[in-house]
C-alpha cells in the first residue's frame, strides 16, 4: 500500500503485559492501515490481540504493567507517543469507540442524556441546551423512538439493542473520522445484531467516517468489511480485501474459520459443525515460528521459522504468513465436500 | 416509596419490642444481683427488701412487668426510673447523649476526611510508595485496640501526663464549660476513635475503587475523552462510594448506641457507653432497658436512612 493519504497507519505495534506468570505478548508486531470512509474488518478468536491492538490506538491499555511500542499514526500524528492528556483531544472526538457489552459500558448511575452531553462538552464549549439538543438529535439519528423522553432515562431502562444504539449515538457526538467498533453485536440477540450492523453501515455512508469492525464472526465481516485482517496469537496472519479473504484465502487458519461457518444454504455433508482442533496459543510462551503450527494439519519443516507477512498469492496487497506455496494452498484448502476448510486431523 | 418507609417504620417498632423482650428475659434468666437488695443497702432487714421489691413491682410476674414497661414506653414515652438513683431513665439518657453525639459526629467527620482521600489516591496510584505506606499504616491502626491507642495518645499528647503536652487529657470533657472547650477536649478521643475506622474505610474504599476502575463504563468514560480527574472523581467514585454509605450508616448507629464505650472509658467521657456499663454493674434494669432501646432505635433509624439514601445513589434500586 502506498504512503500518504491513510487516515490511520499502525506500524509494528507491540503490546505486552507483565503478569505474575510472565510477559503476555498480546500484540506482536501488528501493522495495518485504515483509509478514509472505508471499513476494516479485524477477525480473530479471543486472545488474538484484536481488541488490545485497537484499545491501544486510543491509549486505553495503559495500565502500569503494559508495554507499548510501535507507531500509531492518525492523520500523521503519532498517538503512541502521546500521554493520556495528549490523547484526550482525540478520544471521543476524532476517534470514537464502542464496545462489546452495552450494559456494562454505560454508567449505571447516570442518565443516558447526561452521559451523552458530557461527551459533547468534553470537546468544545457547547452550552447545556446545545448539548442536549445535539444528543436528542443523535438519539433520533440512531433510531431511538421518543428520544426526548429517553434522554432522561437510565441505562437499565433500555433494552440491549437500544443501549448499543445509545453507545453509537454517544460515539458520534463529535463527528469522529474513525469509529472503532469492538464486537458491537456480540452481546446482542441475533435479530438485533443485523439492525445494529445496518445502522453502523448507514451512519458510515451518511457521515463518511471510517470504521474498524472487530469481530470473531466472519458473517459480520462478510456484511460490512471492505478490507480484512485475520489475526491469530497476536499477529496478523492474513490481510486482503473481503473478496480475497473469502474466495482466495491463503492461510490455513482462515480456511479453518471459513470452514467453521454455519451455512444454511449449503449444509455440511457430515452434518456436524466443523471446528479447528486444539487450543489458541499461550501468549506467554507461544510456539516458535508460526503460531498456528500446533493446530495446523499442513505443518512441514519450514514452519518453526516465523513466516513474514508477504504477498504470496500473486496479488500485491493480499498478504499472508504461511510458508506453503500458492499452488499447494489452492489444493490443500479444499476439503472433502468441495468447500474451503481445514482438514481435520485423523482421529 | 412512602409505603416502603411506613412498612419499615412499623418493622422498626416491632424490632424494638422484641429487643426489649430479649433484654427482659436475659435479665431474669441470667442471675444477677437482686436489685431490691442492692437498693436496700448492706445492712437492710428482710422487711425493707420486701418493701422495696413491692415498690419496684419486682414481685409481679415477668410478663406483667414487661407489659407495664411496654405500655409506659410506647403509650406514655415513660422509660421508668433507675433502681439505683431513682433518676428518670429518659432524662439520664438525654443528659448523656450530647457527649456521645459530639464524640461520634466529630470522629465520623475526621475519619471520612482521612479515609476518602487516602482510599482514592491509593486506588489510583496502586502499588506506589504512598499506597503501600498508607495500607501498612492502616493495617497497624486496625490491629491496635482502641483502649491501647487511647492510652498511647494520652501518654504522648495529654496536657497533664503526656510527653508533648498539647491536647486536653483524660476527664477534660467533664470540666469543659463552653462548646469550643468541649470540642477541644474531644480532640484526642476523636482521633483515637477515628483512627481504626478511618483505616478500615480507606482500605474498603481502595478496594471498591480498584474494582470500579476496572469496569467497562470507566473505559467508556476514558474513550469519550474525559480528563482522568473527572473519570476518577465522577465516574469511579460515584460507584465506589455507594457501599461506603451503607457501612457509614451502620457505624454511626452502632456508635450512638453505645459502641464508643472504650473511647469513653479511656477518656472519662460521660456518654451512653459509659452509662450502660455502670448500669449493668449495678443491675439497674430500667436504665439498661432504656439504653438498649435507644441504641436499637438509632440503629433502626440509621439503617432506614441508608436504605432511602441508597435509592437516590443507585437508580436501579427502587423500593416497592
Amino acid at each position: 500500500m502506498s504512503d500518504g493519504g491513510h487516515l490511520l497507519e499502525v506500524e509494528d505495534l507491540h503490546v505486552s503485559f507483565d503478569t505474575d506468570d510472565g510477559v503476555v505478548k498480546a500484540v506482536d508486531g501488528v501493522s495495518f492501515t485504515v483509509e478514509p470512509g472505508r471499513t476494516l474488518g479485524i477477525v480473530g478468536e479471543s486472545g488474538s490481540g484484536k481488541s488490545v491492538a485497537n484499545m491501544t490506538i486510543l491509549g486505553l491499555t495503559r495500565a502500569d504493567d503494559a508495554n507499548v511500542s510501535g507507531r500509531i499514526l492518525f492523520e500523521g500524528n503519532d498517538l503512541a507517543a502521546l500521554d493520556d492528556e495528549g490523547l484526550q483531544g482525540t478520544r471521543g472526538n476524532e476517534i470514537a469507540m464502542i464496545f462489546q457489552d452495552p450494559l456494562t459500558s454505560l454508567h449505571p448511575f447516570y442518565k443516558v442524556g447526561a452521559q451523552m452531553t458530557e461527551a459533547i462538552q468534553a470537546h468544545g464549549d457547547a452550552s447545556d441546551d446545545e448539548a442536549r439538543e445535539r444528543s436528542i438529535e443523535l438519539l433520533k439519528l440512531v433510531g431511538i423512538p421518543d428520544a426526548e423522553r429517553r434522554f432522561g432515562e437510565y441505562p437499565h431502562e433500555f433494552s440491549g439493542g437500544m443501549r448499543q444504539r445509545v453507545m453509537i449515538a454517544m460515539a458520534l457526538t463529535n463527528d469522529p473520522k474513525l469509529l472503532i467498533a469492538d464486537e458491537p453485536t456480540t452481546a446482542l440477540d441475533v435479530t438485533i445484531q443485523a439492525q445494529i450492523l445496518r445502522l453502523i453501515e448507514r451512519l458510515q455512508a451518511e457521515l463518511g467516517m471510517a470504521v474498524i469492525m472487530i469481530t470473531h464472526d466472519l458473517g459480520v465481516i462478510a456484511e460490512v468489511a471492505d478490507d480484512v485482517l485475520v489475526m491469530y496469537g497476536g499477529r496478523v496472519v492474513e490481510q486482503g480485501t473481503r473478496d480475497e479473504i473469502f474466495y482466495d484465502p491463503q492461510h490455513p487458519y482462515t480456511w479453518g474459520l471459513l470452514g467453521s461457518l454455519t451455512r444454511t444454504d449449503r449444509p455440511r455433508r457430515s452434518g456436524r459443525l466443523a471446528q479447528i482442533a486444539g487450543q489458541p496459543p499461550s501468549l506467554i510462551a507461544p510456539p516458535d515460528g508460526c503460531h498456528f503450527r500446533p493446530r495446523c494439519p499442513h505443518e512441514f519443516d519450514k514452519c518453526p521459522q516465523v513466516p513474514g507477512l508477504e504477498a504470496r498469492s500473486g496479488t500485491r496487497d493480499h498478504l499472508d504468513r504461511c510458508w506453503l506455496t500458492a499452488d499447494q494452498k489452492r489444493t490443500l484448502r479444499v476439503v472433502d465436500d468441495g468447500e474451503i476448510g481445514l482438514e481435520e486431523p485423523a482421529a | 416509596m412512602l409505603r416502603y418507609i411506613i412498612r419499615r417504620v412499623l418493622w422498626g417498632v416491632a424490632l424494638l419490642v422484641i429487643v426489649s423482650a430479649v433484654v427482659f428475659v436475659l435479665f431474669y434468666v441470667i442471675p444477677t444481683a437482686d436489685p431490691a437488695k442492692l437498693r436496700a443497702g448492706r445492712t437492710a432487714n428482710p422487711q425493707l427488701v420486701e418493701q422495696i421489691r413491692q415498690q419496684l413491682h419486682l414481685d409481679d410476674p415477668i410478663y406483667v412487668q414487661f407489659a407495664n414497661y411496654m405500655e409506659g414506653v410506647f403509650l406514655h414515652g415513660d422509660f421508668g426510673e433507675s433502681y439505683v438513683s431513682q433518676a428518670d431513665v429518659k432524662d439520664t439518657i438525654f443528659e448523656r447523649l450530647p457527649a456521645t453525639a459530639l464524640l461520634v459526629v466529630g470522629s465520623v467527620v475526621l475519619w471520612l476526611l482521612i479515609a476518602l482521600p487516602v482510599g482514592i489516591i491509593s486506588a489510583v496510584r496502586r502499588r506506589s510508595l504512598m499506597d503501600r505506606t498508607t495500607m501498612v499504616t492502616s493495617l497497624a491502626f486496625i490491629s491496635a485496640p482502641v483502649f491501647w491507642l487511647g492510652l498511647v495518645a494520652l501518654y504522648l499528647f495529654a496536657d497533664d501526663v503526656g510527653l508533648i503536652q498539647i491536647f486536653p487529657g483524660q476527664g477534660a470533657y467533664l470540666t469543659a464549660e463552653t462548646f469550643p472547650a468541649k470540642c477541644w477536649a474531644m480532640v484526642l478521643p476523636w482521633v483515637v476513635l477515628a483512627a481504626a475506622t478511618a483505616a478500615i474505610y480507606a482500605r474498603y474504599l481502595r478496594s471498591s475503587m480498584i474494582d470500579t476502575m476496572a469496569e467497562d463504563y470507566i473505559r467508556t468514560a476514558r474513550a469519550k475523552g474525559l480528563p482522568e480527574q473527572k473519570v476518577v472523581m465522577k465516574h469511579a467514585l460515584r460507584s465506589a462510594i455507594t457501599p461506603i454509605v451503607t457501612l457509614l450508616g451502620l457505624d454511626i448507629g452502632l456508635l450512638l448506641a453505645g459502641n464508643a464505650i472504650l473511647t469513653e472509658s479511656v477518656f472519662n467521657i460521660p456518654g451512653i457507653g459509659f452509662l450502660i456499663v455502670r448500669s449493668i454493674d449495678r443491675s439497674d434494669l430500667p436504665m439498661i432497658q432504656g439504653v438498649v432501646l435507644f441504641g436499637a432505635f438509632f440503629i433502626v433509624i440509621c439503617n432506614l436512612i441508608v436504605d432511602i439514601l441508597y435509592a437516590y445513589l443507585d437508580p436501579r434500586v427502587r423500593y416497592q
